[in-house]
Protein backbone atom coordinates (compact mmCIF):
# COMPACT_ATOMS: atom_id res chain seq x y z
CA UNK A 1 0.00 0.00 0.00
CA UNK A 2 1.27 3.27 -1.08
CA UNK A 3 1.67 6.32 1.75
CA UNK A 4 -0.94 7.63 0.03
CA UNK A 5 -3.33 4.85 0.24
CA UNK A 6 -2.44 4.93 3.70
CA UNK A 7 -3.42 8.20 4.40
CA UNK A 8 -6.60 8.02 2.51
CA UNK A 9 -7.27 4.63 4.80
CA UNK A 10 -6.45 6.61 8.24
CA UNK A 11 -8.75 9.84 7.27
CA UNK A 12 -11.69 7.36 6.22
CA UNK A 13 -11.44 5.57 9.58
CA UNK A 14 -11.04 9.30 11.76
CA UNK A 15 -14.57 9.81 10.39
CA UNK A 16 -17.13 9.55 12.73
CA UNK A 17 -18.70 6.17 13.23
CA UNK A 18 -17.00 4.57 10.10
CA UNK A 19 -15.90 1.60 12.27
CA UNK A 20 -19.64 0.74 13.52
CA UNK A 21 -21.20 0.91 9.58
CA UNK A 22 -17.81 -0.98 8.21
CA UNK A 23 -18.88 -3.81 11.27
CA UNK A 24 -22.85 -3.34 10.17
CA UNK A 25 -21.71 -4.03 6.59
CA UNK A 26 -19.65 -6.57 6.55
CA UNK A 27 -22.37 -8.38 8.94
CA UNK A 28 -24.68 -7.82 6.18
CA UNK A 29 -22.87 -9.54 3.55
CA UNK A 30 -22.11 -11.90 6.12
CA UNK A 31 -25.46 -13.22 6.89
CA UNK A 32 -26.21 -12.32 3.06
CA UNK A 33 -23.94 -15.07 2.06
CA UNK A 34 -25.65 -17.68 5.09
CA UNK A 35 -28.80 -16.28 4.01
CA UNK A 36 -28.08 -17.54 0.24
CA UNK A 37 -27.37 -21.62 0.45
CA UNK A 38 -24.60 -21.53 2.67
CA UNK A 39 -23.65 -23.77 5.67
CA UNK A 40 -25.79 -25.74 7.20
CA UNK A 41 -29.91 -24.71 7.20
CA UNK A 42 -30.99 -24.28 10.30
CA UNK A 43 -27.28 -23.43 11.86
CA UNK A 44 -27.30 -21.01 9.13
CA UNK A 45 -30.93 -19.41 9.88
CA UNK A 46 -30.24 -18.68 13.85
CA UNK A 47 -27.04 -17.36 12.97
CA UNK A 48 -28.72 -14.29 10.67
CA UNK A 49 -31.59 -13.87 13.06
CA UNK A 50 -28.28 -13.85 15.62
CA UNK A 51 -26.51 -11.30 13.55
CA UNK A 52 -29.71 -9.21 12.43
CA UNK A 53 -30.32 -8.28 15.84
CA UNK A 54 -26.51 -7.84 17.21
CA UNK A 55 -26.73 -5.36 14.14
CA UNK A 56 -30.02 -3.23 15.16
CA UNK A 57 -28.29 -3.46 19.13
CA UNK A 58 -24.59 -1.47 16.85
CA UNK A 59 -27.55 1.09 15.25
CA UNK A 60 -28.98 1.98 18.71
CA UNK A 61 -25.63 2.40 20.55
CA UNK A 62 -23.51 4.07 17.58
CA UNK A 63 -25.89 5.77 15.30
CA UNK A 64 -28.84 6.43 17.59
CA UNK A 65 -26.28 7.70 20.13
CA UNK A 66 -27.82 5.55 23.29
CA UNK A 67 -24.34 4.44 24.53
CA UNK A 68 -24.44 8.35 25.59
CA UNK A 69 -28.40 7.93 26.66
CA UNK A 70 -29.14 7.37 30.12
CA UNK A 71 -29.11 3.53 31.39
CA UNK A 72 -32.85 2.81 31.23
CA UNK A 73 -33.23 3.76 27.50
CA UNK A 74 -30.28 1.68 26.89
CA UNK A 75 -31.73 -1.08 28.86
CA UNK A 76 -34.69 -1.29 27.07
CA UNK A 77 -33.73 -0.86 23.98
CA UNK A 78 -31.46 -3.98 24.48
CA UNK A 79 -33.68 -5.80 26.26
CA UNK A 80 -36.07 -5.53 22.99
CA UNK A 81 -33.35 -7.02 20.57
CA UNK A 82 -32.83 -9.79 23.22
CA UNK A 83 -36.58 -10.84 23.71
CA UNK A 84 -37.57 -10.50 20.25
CA UNK A 85 -34.39 -12.10 19.44
CA UNK A 86 -34.65 -15.66 21.11
CA UNK A 87 -38.53 -15.40 20.49
CA UNK A 88 -38.13 -15.60 16.43
CA UNK A 89 -35.37 -18.17 17.13
CA UNK A 90 -37.86 -20.59 19.38
CA UNK A 91 -40.30 -20.05 16.85
CA UNK A 92 -38.11 -20.93 13.81
CA UNK A 93 -36.55 -23.85 16.01
CA UNK A 94 -40.39 -24.70 17.07
CA UNK A 95 -41.61 -26.24 13.25
CA UNK B 1 -16.47 33.22 54.68
CA UNK B 2 -16.31 32.91 50.87
CA UNK B 3 -17.31 28.90 49.29
CA UNK B 4 -16.83 28.21 45.94
CA UNK B 5 -19.49 26.49 44.30
CA UNK B 6 -19.40 23.72 42.21
CA UNK B 7 -20.73 24.85 38.68
CA UNK B 8 -24.39 24.16 38.46
CA UNK B 9 -24.64 22.36 34.88
CA UNK B 10 -28.39 22.87 34.74
CA UNK B 11 -28.48 26.49 34.70
CA UNK B 12 -25.95 26.61 32.32
CA UNK B 13 -26.36 29.56 30.00
CA UNK B 14 -27.21 28.60 26.40
CA UNK B 15 -25.01 29.83 23.73
CA UNK B 16 -26.26 29.89 20.19
CA UNK B 17 -24.13 27.52 18.39
CA UNK B 18 -22.44 25.73 20.99
CA UNK B 19 -24.58 22.82 21.91
CA UNK B 20 -23.36 20.51 25.11
CA UNK B 21 -24.84 17.15 23.60
CA UNK B 22 -23.48 13.77 23.66
CA UNK B 23 -22.66 13.74 27.62
CA UNK B 24 -23.64 10.72 29.48
CA UNK B 25 -27.28 10.63 30.46
CA UNK B 26 -28.29 12.46 27.09
CA UNK B 27 -31.82 11.20 25.85
CA UNK B 28 -31.31 12.12 21.88
CA UNK B 29 -34.02 14.66 20.58
CA UNK B 30 -36.65 14.24 23.66
CA UNK B 31 -38.29 11.90 25.70
CA UNK B 32 -41.48 11.74 23.33
CA UNK B 33 -39.76 11.03 20.60
CA UNK B 34 -38.42 7.95 22.28
CA UNK B 35 -42.11 7.04 23.38
CA UNK B 36 -42.66 6.91 19.95
CA UNK B 37 -39.75 4.82 18.46
CA UNK B 38 -40.55 2.34 21.25
CA UNK B 39 -44.23 2.03 20.48
CA UNK B 40 -43.12 1.73 17.08
CA UNK B 41 -40.65 -1.24 18.16
CA UNK B 42 -43.15 -2.93 19.86
CA UNK B 43 -45.83 -2.84 17.44
CA UNK B 44 -42.86 -4.46 14.65
CA UNK B 45 -42.08 -6.87 16.91
CA UNK B 46 -45.82 -8.06 17.35
CA UNK B 47 -45.74 -8.15 13.53
CA UNK B 48 -42.28 -10.17 13.51
CA UNK B 49 -43.42 -12.78 16.00
CA UNK B 50 -46.87 -13.44 14.20
CA UNK B 51 -45.04 -13.97 10.84
CA UNK B 52 -42.61 -16.30 12.05
CA UNK B 53 -45.54 -18.15 14.12
CA UNK B 54 -47.38 -18.58 10.99
CA UNK B 55 -44.15 -19.61 8.90
CA UNK B 56 -43.89 -22.41 11.81
CA UNK B 57 -46.91 -23.91 10.58
CA UNK B 58 -46.63 -24.08 6.91
CA UNK B 59 -42.76 -23.80 6.72
CA UNK B 60 -41.91 -25.63 3.12
CA UNK B 61 -44.97 -23.14 1.55
CA UNK B 62 -42.88 -20.22 3.49
CA UNK B 63 -39.34 -21.82 1.98
CA UNK B 64 -40.30 -21.96 -1.05
CA UNK B 65 -42.15 -18.73 -1.61
CA UNK B 66 -39.12 -16.56 0.29
CA UNK B 67 -36.60 -18.26 -2.39
CA UNK B 68 -38.52 -16.13 -5.11
CA UNK B 69 -37.88 -13.00 -3.81
CA UNK B 70 -34.83 -11.01 -4.71
CA UNK B 71 -31.79 -11.12 -2.48
CA UNK B 72 -29.49 -8.98 -4.92
CA UNK B 73 -32.74 -5.98 -4.12
CA UNK B 74 -32.83 -6.23 -0.99
CA UNK B 75 -29.24 -7.12 0.06
CA UNK B 76 -28.88 -3.99 -1.69
CA UNK B 77 -31.27 -1.87 -0.17
CA UNK B 78 -30.25 -3.11 3.32
CA UNK B 79 -26.50 -1.53 2.61
CA UNK B 80 -28.33 1.70 1.17
CA UNK B 81 -30.10 2.37 4.89
CA UNK B 82 -26.91 1.58 6.65
CA UNK B 83 -24.76 4.04 4.45
CA UNK B 84 -27.62 6.63 4.47
CA UNK B 85 -27.97 6.28 8.04
CA UNK B 86 -24.25 6.52 8.34
CA UNK B 87 -24.66 9.65 6.43
CA UNK B 88 -26.97 11.16 8.97
CA UNK B 89 -24.45 10.75 11.73
CA UNK B 90 -21.30 12.29 10.15
CA UNK B 91 -24.09 15.68 9.22
CA UNK B 92 -25.00 15.34 12.84
CA UNK B 93 -21.39 15.57 13.68
CA UNK B 94 -20.12 18.47 11.17
CA UNK B 95 -23.14 20.14 12.58
CA UNK B 96 -22.29 20.12 16.16
CA UNK B 97 -19.27 21.27 15.00
CA UNK B 98 -20.94 24.56 13.11
CA UNK B 99 -19.81 23.30 9.73
CA UNK B 100 -23.51 23.58 8.26
CA UNK B 101 -22.71 23.70 4.31
CA UNK B 102 -20.84 19.56 4.91
CA UNK B 103 -24.05 19.01 6.93
CA UNK B 104 -26.39 20.13 4.64
CA UNK B 105 -24.80 18.29 1.92
CA UNK B 106 -24.31 15.18 4.08
CA UNK B 107 -28.22 14.97 4.65
CA UNK B 108 -28.81 15.24 0.80
CA UNK B 109 -26.25 12.18 0.46
CA UNK B 110 -28.91 10.37 3.06
CA UNK B 111 -31.69 11.25 0.71
CA UNK B 112 -30.54 10.35 -1.77
CA UNK B 113 -29.87 6.75 -0.27
CA UNK B 114 -33.43 6.65 0.81
CA UNK B 115 -34.55 7.58 -2.48
CA UNK B 116 -32.66 4.77 -4.06
CA UNK B 117 -34.36 2.37 -1.66
CA UNK B 118 -37.52 3.28 -2.67
CA UNK B 119 -36.45 2.92 -6.44
CA UNK B 120 -35.39 -0.65 -5.57
CA UNK B 121 -38.53 -1.29 -3.64
CA UNK B 122 -40.89 -0.41 -6.30
CA UNK B 123 -38.93 -2.53 -9.17
CA UNK B 124 -39.42 -5.29 -6.22
CA UNK B 125 -42.63 -4.85 -6.12
CA UNK B 126 -43.59 -4.47 -9.92
CA UNK B 127 -41.25 -7.63 -10.26
CA UNK B 128 -43.40 -9.71 -8.16
CA UNK B 129 -46.53 -8.51 -9.16
CA UNK B 130 -45.76 -9.08 -13.07
CA UNK B 131 -44.27 -12.95 -11.78
CA UNK B 132 -47.11 -13.21 -9.79
CA UNK B 133 -46.97 -16.03 -7.11
CA UNK B 134 -48.81 -19.61 -6.63
CA UNK B 135 -52.03 -19.70 -4.90
CA UNK B 136 -50.80 -21.49 -1.41
CA UNK B 137 -47.67 -19.18 -0.97
CA UNK B 138 -50.56 -16.27 -0.59
CA UNK B 139 -49.88 -15.81 3.09
CA UNK B 140 -46.24 -15.18 2.39
CA UNK B 141 -46.76 -12.43 0.44
CA UNK B 142 -49.30 -11.00 1.77
CA UNK B 143 -47.30 -10.43 5.08
CA UNK B 144 -44.33 -9.57 2.51
CA UNK B 145 -46.57 -6.89 1.13
CA UNK B 146 -48.37 -5.80 4.21
CA UNK B 147 -44.72 -5.28 6.17
CA UNK B 148 -42.86 -4.08 3.51
CA UNK B 149 -45.18 -1.91 2.51
CA UNK B 150 -45.45 -0.13 6.28
CA UNK B 151 -42.17 -0.12 6.37
CA UNK B 152 -41.82 1.79 3.07
CA UNK B 153 -44.63 4.17 4.80
CA UNK B 154 -42.17 4.40 7.45
CA UNK B 155 -39.50 5.52 4.77
CA UNK B 156 -41.41 7.75 2.88
CA UNK B 157 -41.60 9.95 6.08
CA UNK B 158 -38.24 9.55 6.93
CA UNK B 159 -37.27 11.23 3.48
CA UNK B 160 -39.82 14.38 4.88
CA UNK B 161 -37.86 14.22 7.96
CA UNK B 162 -34.57 14.24 6.49
CA UNK B 163 -35.82 17.25 4.11
CA UNK B 164 -37.13 19.39 7.51
CA UNK B 165 -33.83 18.25 8.82
CA UNK B 166 -31.77 19.92 6.09
CA UNK B 167 -33.56 22.73 6.47
CA UNK B 168 -33.46 23.23 9.88
CA UNK B 169 -29.49 22.52 9.49
CA UNK B 170 -29.72 26.01 7.18
CA UNK B 171 -30.91 28.19 9.89
CA UNK B 172 -28.32 31.05 10.49
CA UNK B 173 -27.36 29.84 13.97
CA UNK B 174 -28.12 26.24 15.30
CA UNK B 175 -28.95 26.39 19.51
CA UNK B 176 -30.78 23.78 21.60
CA UNK B 177 -33.71 23.77 19.50
CA UNK B 178 -32.51 22.89 16.00
CA UNK B 179 -30.62 20.27 17.81
CA UNK B 180 -33.55 18.95 19.14
CA UNK B 181 -34.81 18.63 16.15
CA UNK B 182 -32.20 17.72 14.44
CA UNK B 183 -31.38 14.22 16.80
CA UNK B 184 -34.96 13.57 17.03
CA UNK B 185 -35.17 13.42 13.23
CA UNK B 186 -31.73 11.51 13.12
CA UNK B 187 -33.02 8.59 15.47
CA UNK B 188 -36.48 8.31 13.33
CA UNK B 189 -34.27 7.76 10.17
CA UNK B 190 -32.12 5.03 12.22
CA UNK B 191 -35.64 3.77 13.65
CA UNK B 192 -35.98 3.16 9.86
CA UNK B 193 -33.30 1.23 9.36
CA UNK B 194 -32.98 -0.82 11.79
CA UNK B 195 -36.44 -1.96 11.28
CA UNK B 196 -35.59 -2.79 7.74
CA UNK B 197 -32.33 -5.08 9.31
CA UNK B 198 -34.92 -7.31 10.87
CA UNK B 199 -37.06 -7.66 7.94
CA UNK B 200 -34.42 -8.24 5.28
CA UNK B 201 -33.35 -11.20 8.05
CA UNK B 202 -37.08 -12.59 8.52
CA UNK B 203 -38.09 -12.48 4.13
CA UNK B 204 -34.49 -12.99 2.59
CA UNK B 205 -32.33 -14.82 4.78
CA UNK B 206 -34.21 -17.38 6.85
CA UNK B 207 -34.62 -20.56 5.30
CA UNK B 208 -35.12 -24.08 6.08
Amino acid sequence: MTTGNAAALARLVRLPAFVPWAVLVGLTVFSWWLGDGHGPVEFAAVAVLIVAFFKVSVVGAHFMELRHAPLALRLIFNAWCAVVCVALIVLYLAV
Amino acid sequence: MTATRPPNIAHKPVVPGVVPSRTRGHVPGEVGVWIFILGDMVVFAWFFIVFMHQRAQRANVFNEAHKSLNLTLGGLNTLLLLTGSWFVVMALHALRANNQRTGKRLIVVAIVCGLGFVINKLLEYHEKIVTGHPHEQADFFMFYFVLTGIHLVHLLIGLAVLTLMWRVAGKPVLGQRQFRTLEAGASFWHLVDLLWLVLFALFYLVSG
